[in-house]
């Protein structure tokens, strides 16, 4: 089974995309539930990603610096 | 225990500024581990320090680490968002942690309430401030008086704003101010030419907060 590590939406008042600023984890490393996965940016705020499930986290999409949208996939966890 | 959110305020004066991270960062696990019903505020005055948000580069900052020191200011990255700013005496810091699940999972909106109970804050002081977007901060005329960073972990904030009570101006000759090479930083004191300590400001900040915030206890 895949789960996909998604931009989750930030709310209404707040842009659509983010920045990667930086992965706490690397490809091949076992996640658990709720682990901090990925610092992002908008301009005034930076914030974590939890991983949404555990398991080991393949396929790394988007890196440092990266523009990413809300719904977008940023990784995968197996 | 109630169900109802709690708001602890929590003062730290004269510390340096890690002592000061460290406990945001243990306050923020508190906050997530009570299921948001456990919010702080912590009313600060830090030692003179210059922080990096994750946005910022050391370029912004125009005097060496060496010259920095020698006149006692500390140089730290830190992780909340946006550029360079300068952070001391004079200064009040407010770092609200507070749980954004209950307030519409909304990082943005949760930067236009910290803007607009500043801006009370400053009214109450007879200073005719306001926003200026698409920036974010207080602002007097073309004056930048409070700045703005946070980061969010598990939809809780953590660091916040720093509003200019009677600080040293000077010492944002030392950076590129959040990242706006034409800003030209003010104070309260400044603004509204009466001698004010941060003690007496953040005794209307806080009560402004609660309500603000919806923290009536």
């Amino acid at each position: 089974m895949t789960i996909e590590v998604t931009l989750p939406p930030l709310g209404d008042d707040a842009p659509e995309e983010a920045e990667i600023s930086f992965w706490y984890v690397e490809e091949g490393d076992v996640v658990e539930e709720g682990q901090d996965m990925v610092e992002m940016l908008t301009d005034k705020a930076a914030f974590t990603v939890p991983a949404p499930a555990g398991g080991i986290l393949r396929d790394i999409r988007v890196e440092e610096g990266d523009t990413v949208q809300v719904g977008e996939t940023m990784a995968i966890i197996e | 225990m109630t169900d109802h959110p709690s708001l602890r305020v929590i003062a730290m004066r004269g510390a340096g500024y890690d002592a000061v991270y460290r406990r945001q960062l243990e306050l923020r696990e508190r906050c997530i581990e009570s299921g948001g019903l456990e919010n702080y505020l912590m009313v600060v005055e830090h030692l003179p320090v210059i922080t990096v948000g994750r946005r910022g580069g050391i370029e912004d900052v125009l005097l060496s680490r060496e010259r920095l020191a020698e006149k006692g200011i500390e140089l730290v990255e830190t992780n909340r968002g946006g550029m360079v700013t300068f952070h001391g005496p004079g200064q009040l810091v407010l770092y609200p942690i507070i749980d954004l699940k209950r307030r519409g999972r909304d990082l943005h909106r949760y930067l236009r309430e910290l803007e607009s109970w500043l801006v009370n804050v400053c009214i109450e002081y007879g200073v005719a401030a306001h926003t200026a977007p698409p920036h974010t901060g207080v602002w007097v005329e073309n004056r930048k008086i409070a700045s703005i960073g946070i980061a969010v972990r598990r939809w809780v904030a953590y660091h916040g704003v720093a509003l200019n009570v009677s600080t040293d101006l000077s010492y944002f000759d030392m950076i590129v101010p959040c990242g706006l090479r034409e800003a030209q930083m003010t104070s309260l004191q400044q603004e509204c030419g009466l001698s004010l300590t941060c003690e007496e400001v953040a005794e209307r900040a806080v009560p402004g907060f609660r309500n603000a915030f919806g923290f009536l206890s």
